[in-house]
């Protein structure tokens, strides 16, 4: 089976967001669709898999035109798609999730015996046999929620699969389960469709990749003959330069000096030592205790035993407004939750962390606050229309820099970062690294924590790898590798 | 259009929505439209409207506030008894005052610190404080006070023109405008109502904000007890049974989001206005009291319905 996709344009209101662009899929193969945040390829993807319809257009199975109007219609076509925000109902069943909506029944009274057999058979397929169809989604791992959605979409007689950053917030065990149960898909004659900011991954698995930028169609390359300097210049319009930018290391004093730092149950005897001026990367796989160390340091859990010293001096942190005020700032893991009050202004959610500077008496000055957001705005070239625009509306790296913005003002002595590049686009991404290099340059004290290697590499000065709670190996970021880091990380840890 | 001038159209919804309802009663009854008749609506909106301030910011927090009715009776009961006491009205309203503001902060610690819904705390308190109300009169009620100060407060006129309770709103709302928009309590109320984990980690005390936002409800419900029990010079035990409703939804007709973040105090204001209106309207138009509680619920589900349209 072959789907084509020719000509498709769509626009919201007067924005056109897919302006003419083809595409297609054939069967057996694994076809990334790339472009920045913004480029138009949810709505084309949302198209192909019946929740929007193209304004102009045709959609050709095989050769033959088809008209898909609803999500219904396209499963019976043979097209499913798998969202990043996965769509299970977390108080049901795992079962009952496979089932949802077509629940084999016999006068409305669900025949549970029958569906309890074909879920399992379903998730033997994709390597989940495993799993209790009767526990409840909510239990398990983002990993075999997302293969619970994949025999969701074989037991639909799918043919074409169409996944939206699957690998978004998987572990590197569970990325290497999905990818196997990808490669045997595709032997199996599905067509899949990849879609990705992980460039690595496209070159690992992919066969072909299409490339969008503003709505248009750049154009589609056989990946063994492209390479990841053609891709991102397809992508970006213009030739980044370079990926990473350059940073010349100044190391200042120590800035942050931690002892034997632990938690209620998530890490224990972690030492480090940041000077100011430099960036320490921490790699390690997810739970592994990372993100737990920046959550302790900044006060989110509590700490049970170790010491904090700030320049010198012993901190004491309960709560993340007394790290703040010692001059610690965290860009937290997941922006949209933790980082951003989605519903209020950019300036609002900029000012909130320092808004004391501008007030007087409990009494805020407009004028003073408007004055700062506009540098900051300028500073980290966000670019929104104005200030009063709600964040919600901003791209992701738009949205990231705002969550930067917030911290560049305390000013940081320290700066927490958590995948700080998560979901951004390869431009925005360049912007960021730009922004950490400066406050590094600046003096600040960076802790940074990435589960993409060839940025914890390039970012950083050295490298931490955290394995089951504990520090397993520090590295000089110069002479380390993406094996050494993975054997430390994953040394003496059972096989999956 | 932009963005910005676009919510600003949204906002004025409910205003928009007041004049019509205003403009059809002037064409229906010649006696609405009268200076007199438009103060008289204000006082009567007036009580509702107090509290209804109060209750925006339980509700820009993404909670609410059950408790206003009760907290309302406790406190006309204690100023009521204050004076009986041979004291003078000035202390007898700032103990009512007090003590609301001492009954809103109990919901704040319980909700806060204690971790409740702020719909279950307030349902209890509102139970537990009825119960206060009734104890502390006996079930009675408590009537005739002296004091000129005191009767002021309820019928009293500014310039003999201006009704004292409509003054009390007025200024009321210009204090609630200027908190919410100019100062960092009012950030901090819209950030935590937005994503109070977000607020947290930017170092908002989000404790401390639910706490005074509580604690001043309970106020306004004090402030509005005083005035009550000032006009009909009767403190009773079982007076604001159902007040809270009301203030909702004056809240809810503005334009505030029941999930938090997301609102502004003139909308409460005109909303209230809105309740007022349509209840005198009714009744100068003689249409019977059951036929006016089916209207003012159409109303409400119409402005509400309205409401999603616009958003989607």
């Amino acid at each position: 089976m072959k789907v084509t996709m020719q000509g498709i344009s769509k626009s919201f209101g007067p924005v056109r967001v897919l302006d003419g662009v083809d595409f297609s899929v054939a069967a057996g193969e694994i076809h990334a669709l790339v472009g920045e945040n913004g480029a138009g390829k949810s709505t084309l993807m949302k198209i192909l898999s019946g929740a929007y319809s193209a304004d102009s257009g045709s959609i050709l199975i095989d050769g033959d035109a088809v008209t898909i109007r609803s999500t219904r219609e396209a499963e019976a076509l043979g097209i499913a798609i798998i969202h990043q925000e996965l769509n299970m109902i977390p108080q049901l069943s795992v079962m009952d999730n496979l089932f949802l909506g077509r629940e084999p029944n016999r006068f409305g009274v669900i025949e549970r015996g029958r569906m309890r057999g074909e879920s399992a058979s379903w998730l033997s397929k994709v390597g989940a046999g495993q799993v209790d169809v009767n526990r409840t989604a909510e239990t398990l791992s983002i990993g075999l929620q997302q293969l619970v959605e994949i025999a969701k979409a074989l037991s639909l007689n799918t043919r074409v699969l169409i996944m939206d950053e699957p690998t978004a917030s998987l572990t590197e065990r569970e990325i290497g389960t999905l990818f196997g149960i990808m490669t045997d898909l595709k032997s199996r004659g599905v067509g899949i469709v990849y879609v990705s900011h992980r460039m690595e991954e496209i070159f690992k698995m992919c066969d072909k990749v299409s490339v969008l930028r503003d709505g248009h169609f750049v154009g589609e390359r056989e990946v063994a003959d492209t390479g990841f300097d053609e891709v991102v210049k397809m992508m970006v319009g213009r030739e980044l330069k370079e990926r990473f930018p350059k940073r010349e290391t100044s190391l200042g004093p120590v800035r942050l000096k931690v002892y034997d730092l632990a938690d209620e149950g998530n890490i224990t005897g972690v030492h480090l030592e940041v000077h100011a001026g430099e960036v320490l990367g921490i790699a390690g796989l997810i739970g592994a205790g990372r993100s737990e160390i920046l959550n302790t340091l900044f006060g989110v859990n509590r700490r049970t035993s170790g010491q904090v010293l700030l320049d010198g001096r012993l901190l004491s942190i309960k709560r993340p407004a007394d790290a703040i005020a010692a001059g610690i700032g965290f860009v937290t893991e997941d922006r949209k939750s933790q980082g951003l009050v989605l519903g209020l202004s950019l300036r609002e959610n900029v000012t909130l962390v320092h808004l004391g500077k501008y007030a007087r008496g409990g009494i805020i000055n407009r004028r003073a606050e408007d004055v700062a957001v506009k540098e900051l705005m300028d500073e980290l070239h966000i670019r929104a229309r104005d200030a009063e625009l709600e964040v919600k509306a901003l791209s992701g790296g738009n949205q990231q820099k705002v969550v930067f913005a917030k911290w560049l003002a305390i000013p940081p002595k320290v700066l927490l970062l958590d995948e700080p590049t998560r979901g951004v686009d390869v431009g925005g991404k360049a912007e960021i690294y730009h922004t950490i290099n400066c406050l590094a340059a600046a003096g600040t004290a960076i802790v940074m924590v990435s589960s993409e290697l060839p940025e914890v590499l390039a970012m950083s000065d050295r490298i931490l790898v955290m394995r089951e709670g504990r520090q397993a190996a520090i590295f000089d970021a110069k002479a380390a590798n993406q094996e050494q880091i993975m054997t430390a990380a994953t040394q003496g840890l059972r096989a999956p | 259009m932009t963005a910005q001038q676009k919510t600003t159209l949204k906002k004025l919804g409910p205003l928009l929505a007041l004049a019509a309802v205003c403009i059809g009663l002037a064409f229906m009854s010649p006696n609405f439209l009268t200076v007199s008749n438009s103060f008289d609506v204000m006082r009567q909106v007036s009580i509702n409207a107090l509290i209804a301030f109060g209750m925006t910011l339980s509700i820009l927090l993404g909670g609410i506030d059950l408790s206003v009715g009760s907290i309302l009776a406790v406190s006309s009961v204690l100023a009521a008894m204050t004076m009986k006491g041979g004291h003078g009205a000035g202390l007898a309203v700032g103990i009512a005052i007090l003590a609301g503001a001492g009954m809103g902060s109990l919901n704040g610690v319980v909700i806060a610190k204690g971790r409740v819904a702020p719909f279950i705390a307030t349902l209890g308190m509102m139970t537990l404080l009825r119960g206060v109300a009734l104890v502390l009169s006996n079930g009675s009620p408590i009537s005739s006070f002296s004091s000129n100060f005191f009767a002021m407060l309820g019928g009293g006129y500014v310039a003999r023109l201006i009704p004292v309770p409509v003054v009390l709103m007025l200024a009321m709302f210009a204090v609630f405008w200027f908190v919410l928009t100019r100062t960092v309590f009012g950030r901090h109320v819209y950030a935590t109502g937005g994503n109070a984990e977000a607020a947290k980690l930017s170092g908002v005390n989000t404790n401390r904000v639910q706490l005074l936002a509580y604690t001043v409800s309970g106020a306004m419900a004090a402030l509005a007890g005083v005035i009550l029990t000032s006009r009909l010079d009767s403190a009773q035990p079982t007076a604001g049974a159902g007040y809270e409703l009301d203030a909702i939804t004056a809240v809810v007709l503005g334009g505030t989001s029941l999930a938090g973040g997301r609102g502004w105090i003139f909308g409460t204001l005109v909303g209230a206005l809105l309740i007022g209106v349509l209840n005198n309207g009714l009744n100068l138009m003689g249409v019977s009291a059951f036929y006016q509680q089916v209207v003012k619920g159409s109303v409400i589900l119409l402005a509400v319905l309205l409401d999603r349209g616009r958003r989607t």
